[in-house]
């Protein structure tokens, strides 16, 4: 008797269980994946695109010379990366002597190289190893950070610009490093601009 | 006393002028005078009250006082309206405007959502509203208001405005609260004269041409998210939004109530409220809550979710929600 319950309760979740991995998977079909809907908007559907903001490609790291015009001289990754063998033992910003002393680090316990390619320093990895550009590096965040990225997709992380009705216009959406910088990604602390001034708290401006 | 009333029979028989005038043709008695001079008294006052009623007011046109409410404009009506307020504007603040009034989207209901896990308080909601609704820039009027408030308590009333240092702090949070759109609005059973109503999408409207500015709203509202046009808006004429609605944005007259209207000149066209584009932190999620699969359902079935003084009965169409 009491096996039968267990078994019939064990079924239940698991079919429960199933059943919400369907939801989710059928969600994850209906709506692409952010990096995908940037370049085209949809075709069959009357909908919008909602298009996600992306970096154009690799940063380039700010040598600190000037150009005879005054501006920066930037370099890409590779121009010392090709050349320099990767080193383990370099974990964390504190650890590097030489270049990228200035960077500001904060991201738990990740290391440098769990995010960028060591095989390739124009591209990140993800944890297994596998290659992914810098524009798709949303799906390196989303990597870690799931339940964010469940809620990005649903638009409740993130912001938007545009319309909350697809059907009569389109969207816009920040990418992860709009808002938050990949190397000390928590939200900065502001400064309030803007204070109404409430009559109930200040002396009245006219009389009455 | 009885017997000295003018209402014996000989004497409205005598003539006609007692009718008219009880007090003419009597004796003259110190209680004639009397009543007399009460009569005079109590008809000074009276024409006294009413003086407004004879002469319109100087701020006022002559179409403007006679104009209609809002529900009983017809179209022709609206269009002249429209144009006398778009001349007004010109006129006021130099500014080329246009006014509308874009109706409900049938079968849309509007929500919206605060994550409170993400608002920081940084204000840029209130910067939006104030630049996007045409508020008066002397006071920096807004429909918003950040509570600053202490963790562990939801009470809003123990919220603060006022802070003025880097946000946020670790042992606060932050609370925007604006007019929650109530499915039951206590604003609207207080108006004594129809001039604030629930539109079909949810959404509460001022006429504010209607609006007697009484203020009964104001004290009926328990999110304190109405606002009385104290002084006619100053408001630079590079500033004046030109895009304006009827029952929304367009530049409020001195004297009567406003509040939020979930940007409805531009929801109504599919937009997203202004708040929410301001939003640095991504705090605020708006949509159609009669759609199964729209943003606003997503967080509602999902995060945990509660509304403002949920005990008043007010049923917000308004929600905040945290993360985790």
């Amino acid at each position: 008797m009491l096996t039968t319950v267990t078994a019939a309760a064990i079924s239940y979740l698991l079919l429960g269980n199933g059943h919400g991995a369907d939801d989710s998977l059928s969600t994850a079909r209906t709506e692409p994946r952010p990096s995908e809907t940037t370049d085209l908007p949809s075709v069959v559907s009357p909908k919008f695109a909602v298009s996600i903001r992306k970096p154009q490609g690799p940063p380039r790291v700010i040598t600190g010379l000037k150009n005879a015009d005054g501006t920066e001289v930037t370099i890409a990754c590779v121009t010392c990366h090709t050349t320099r063998p990767p080193n383990h033992n370099n974990r964390t910003v504190k650890d590097l002597d030489e270049f990228h002393g200035g960077t500001v680090f904060s991201h738990g316990s990740v290391s440098c190289l769990s995010c960028h390619n060591e095989r390739d320093y124009d591209t990140l990895r993800l944890a297994d190893g596998s290659r992914v550009e810098f524009p798709d590096v949303m799906k390196l965040c989303a990597q870690c950070h799931g339940p964010q990225m469940k809620a990005y997709e649903h638009g409740a992380h993130g912001g938007m610009n545009g319309y909350w009705d697809l059907t009569r216009g389109p969207r816009t959406k920040n990418n992860c490093i709009d808002c938050h910088n990949p190397h000390a990604p928590q939200f900065p602390k502001m400064r309030p601009t803007f204070k109404p001034k409430d009559r109930f708290l200040e002396q009245p401006r006219t009389k009455h | 006393m009885i017997a000295d009333d003018n209402s014996s029979p000989e004497r409205q028989a005598d003539t006609d002028k007692d009718w008219f005038l009880p007090v003419v043709d009597q004796p003259s008695t110190r209680r004639t005078a009397l009543k007399t001079a009460g009569a005079a008294l109590g008809l000074a006052a009276f024409g006294k009250a009413i003086s407004p009623l004879w002469s319109i007011p100087e701020n006022v046109s002559v179409d403007e006082f006679l104009q209609q409410h809002y529900k009983e404009l017809s179209d022709n009506d609206k269009q002249k309206v429209f144009q006398r307020l778009e001349a007004e504007a010109k006129d006021a603040y130099g500014a080329e405007v246009t006014i509308s009034d874009p109706k409900p989207i049938p079968g849309v209901r509007f929500g919206y959502a605060i994550n409170l896990s993400k608002c920081n308080g940084n204000g840029a909601c209130m910067e939006a509203c104030n630049r996007e609704n045409n508020h008066h820039r002397g006071v920096d009027q807004s429909y918003i208001r950040v509570l600053e408030m202490s963790k562990g308590s939801m009470d809003m009333e123990h919220g603060t405005t006022t802070y003025d240092h880097t946000v946020p702090q670790d042992d606060k949070f932050y609370m925007p609260v604006q007019c929650q759109q109530c499915e039951n609005p206590p604003c609207v059973s207080a108006c004594p004269i129809e001039a604030t109503w629930q539109e079909d999408d949810g959404i509460v409207v001022v006429d504010y041409n209607w609006c007697i500015g009484c203020r009964y709203c104001e004290a009926a509202c328990p999110y304190h998210a109405r606002r009385f046009n104290w002084e006619q808006p100053e408001i630079p004429t590079d500033e004046v939004n030109p895009d304006q609605g009827y029952l929304s944005n367009r530049i409020r007259p001195q004297g009567v109530m406003e509040k939020c209207h979930f940007c409805l000149h531009r929801t109504r066209e599919g937009r997203a409220p202004a708040c929410l584009e301001a939003c640095s932190t991504g705090a605020r999620v708006f949509g159609d809550l009669n759609a199964p699969d729209s943003d606003i359902n997503w967080v509602l079935k999902n995060k945990r979710v509660f509304v403002l003084k949920e005990e008043l009965g007010t049923q917000p169409n308004f929600f905040y929600f945290f993360d985790s």
